[in-house]
């Protein structure tokens, strides 16, 4: 972002380990959780199977969120039906009775798909801190092309610098890399990103060095 | 550098023969001395009992006649005498067994055929995963001969009680009897051309069976690469050419034998349920036998992965089955059109067969859809088990609902026969398969795309 000031504290220190083989790079990961450290993020130019279980992730629970909100959709569908042609407004149609459950069955699949689509979507959104004014972290440009990076927190982790690095270095990774970012241009508040937005327009905001 | 974990995928370690017991031949025997000493039962009642139902039917029978008198006021003299006769006089209790057999003919044949069509997609989508248990759909396809024989021996026996259209007095233009409606489909709707299609359908599926059978088998034994490959691409090959014919011939079957039985009825939607039926209830068939294979000790390499994917298979064709089945029912009953709701009106007005209604909704339906959800739910032998046994009967009863009304009417009923019956029919149709189990190695050890089955995962 072109508008950094200089009064910013660089406060988030990660150690980048890169790998060029996917199987390097689970095995390299098992060794580095084996060794107690606490890995950040990998970035992979791909989808790599299996990753998740070497980094220990859990199920997700977006699948319940979806549950959630498609019996909330399925309620709310059924209500405003019954509300509408039971209470407020009855209509003949079809000669049916006004509260005919065949009636209602196409509307609440489709408002159960709808809120639990966009609950789904919501919910994945809002877990993941993912707004609009959020300036990605760019760890290595070279993870969208034929690297994976291995991130590690050196704030979350108790070892040193030099110790991660040569864990690192034992666990198979071609290079071993710093970077440091700050917390506030990366994720600014909200006020920040209005101020911006009026300051240097549109175009100013949420671009990644 | 941390050192590769040494893998090396050893085909041959992969092989099984599939060894059909003494134990378990005896509990399919068991199976079907079940069903045949509930037949005897069954049959023993009707023998004596015939006409026990005269008292109930009347106020169906005049539904009934209501109906044909929207529908056709020329015929309804015909047919309420027709329907008089068929309830005092023409109703013999071997029309129950005749309408039982025709349930379970159409029933079977159609696991024994998706089991084919599920051989057929596995290939021509290049699927991996399914590899591992695919001799099993492929036995199921081993009952067709044996269904090919019983259905021209039922339809011989039973013709005349099972299709309204074969009473050649419906033809004679000029009569009391005569019925335009159904003289108009008489092109589609005569026995030469029926058997004909029957038999090219049914023997048609057959071929396919046994040519994809044989490459298969020819695969195991090949030795080089290129004999694989080679083999790999006929079935692919065939695979093809069988979809477009299956898809074809599901739904002409589809019309023939169980559509045709309300003759006056028809729906467009009919060939696409007939086959959800059919399908959801054959993948739940070929689930079955791999979790019991599994207990069995067999299939060692079939893991909770693969069992995801079964699970999640009979999970997603049971709501498509109660999609097209809603679909065809509220469209009928929006229109509300006489002439179709003719149908819907024998099934959910009678006091026979309404029950049945909310008794498939909850089994094929509801109990899948809940208890296939979540992902825990789908890796459990036990609930997968459970859950298929659910629908195979629950897809029976669906058979039965789209059967029964129009052959027996008012003098249907669900007694010792129609639980008897279907027991039989599994027994056989279990023994069949067992038996085409055992000829081949349980795992096509030399598949392409086998390794991708043994690393699968969900």
């Amino acid at each position: 972002m072109a508008h950094t000031s200089n009064t910013m504290e660089v406060d988030k220190h990660y150690i980048l380990g890169v790998y060029s083989d996917e199987d390097d790079l689970k095995h390299g990961i098992d060794d580095i959780r084996e060794k107690g450290i606490s890995i950040y993020e990998v970035f992979n130019p791909y989808p790599v199977h299996g990753l998740e279980k070497n980094l220990g992730y859990g199920h997700s629970w977006l699948p319940k969120a979806a549950f959630m909100f498609g019996a909330l959709g399925t309620t709310c569908a059924i209500s405003m039906q019954t509300g509408m042609m039971g209470a407020l407004w009855p209509m003949i149609i079809g000669g049916k009775p006004f509260i005919s459950i065949p009636d209602f069955v196409p509307v609440s699949f489709e408002m159960t798909v709808l809120f639990s689509a966009f609950g789904m979507v919501g919910s994945f959104l809002v877990s993941q801190d993912l707004k609009p004014y959020k300036v990605p972290r760019i760890f290595d440009r070279r993870s969208t092309d034929d690297k994976h990076i291995v991130a590690i927190d050196l704030a979350k982790n108790a070892l040193s610098e030099a110790e991660i690095k040569t864990v690192l270095k034992e666990a198979g990774a071609d290079e071993v890399n710093r970077k440091d970012f700050t917390e506030e241009e990366n994720n600014p508040s909200f006020f920040k990103y209005l101020g911006d937005l009026f300051k240097y327009g549109v175009r100013s905001t949420s671009r990644p060095k | 550098m941390a050192a590769h974990k040494d893998y090396h995928f050893d085909r041959e370690a992969l092989n099984e023969q599939f060894v059909f017991s003494a134990k378990a031949k005896k509990t399919i025997f068991i199976i079907i001395g079940i069903g045949v000493l509930f037949s005897l039962i069954g049959l023993f009642f009707m023998a004596t009992d015939s006409g026990h139902h005269d008292e109930a039917h009347a106020a169906i029978e005049m539904t009934g006649n209501k109906l044909a008198s929207l529908e056709n006021p020329d015929a309804v003299q015909a047919q309420g005498q027709h329907a008089a006769e068929a309830g005092h006089h023409a109703y013999h209790w071997t029309n129950r067994v005749k309408v039982n057999l025709w349930i379970n003919i159409i029933y079977f044949i159609g696991l024994s055929v998706v089991g084919l069509f599920w051989v057929a997609i596995q290939y021509i989508s290049m699927a991996g995963w399914s590899v591992g248990f695919k001799r099993v759909p492929e036995a199921f396809a081993s009952f067709l001969p044996l269904g090919l024989i019983l259905f021209l021996a039922t339809f011989a026996w039973g013709y005349h009680e099972i299709f309204h259209w074969t009473d050649t007095s419906l033809y004679d233009e000029g009569t009391a009897a005569y019925d335009a409606i159904i003289a108009g489909k008489s092109s589609f709707l005569n026995i030469p051309f029926f058997i004909g299609g029957s038999i090219v359908i049914i023997g048609g599926w057959y071929l396919f069976h046994f040519f994809i059978r044989k490459q298969s088998i020819a695969e195991d034994k090949a030795t080089d690469k290129t004999q694989v490959r080679k083999r790999y691409r006929t079935m692919v090959k065939l695979s093809a050419a069988f979809v477009v014919f299956f898809g074809v011939t599901s739904s002409v079957a589809s019309w023939w034998w169980t559509l045709s039985i309300d003759t006056h009825w028809f729906s467009t939607m009919f060939g696409w349920y007939h086959f959800a039926s059919w399908w959801v209830a054959g993948i739940a068939a070929i689930t079955l036998t791999v979790v019991m294979l599994r207990e069995a000790g067999y299939l060692k390499f079939i893991n909770e992965n693969h069992l995801h994917d079964l699970g999640k298979f009979v999970f997603a064709f049971s709501v498509f089955w109660t999609y097209i089945w809603f679909s065809q029912f509220l469209l009928i009953y929006y229109a509300n059109i006489p002439e179709e709701t003719a149908y819907f009106v024998e099934r959910l007005s009678s006091p026979i067969y309404r029950k049945y209604i909310l008794v498939i909704l909850l089994v094929n339906f509801i109990i899948p859809f809940f208890g296939l959800m979540t992902r825990n739910a789908k890796r459990k032998m036990t609930i997968l088990k459970v859950i298929c046994i659910t629908v195979i009967i629950g897809h029976w009863f669906d058979f039965y609902q789209m059967i029964t009304p129009g052959t027996l009417r008012e003098n249907g009923s669900f007694g010792f026969l129609e639980i008897g019956m279907p027991f039989i029919f599994i027994g056989v149709f279990a023994y069949l398969v067992g038996l085409s189990l055992a000829k081949a190695p349980l795992v096509a050890k030399n598949h392409p795309l086998l390794e991708e089955a043994y690393t699968h995962e969900t």
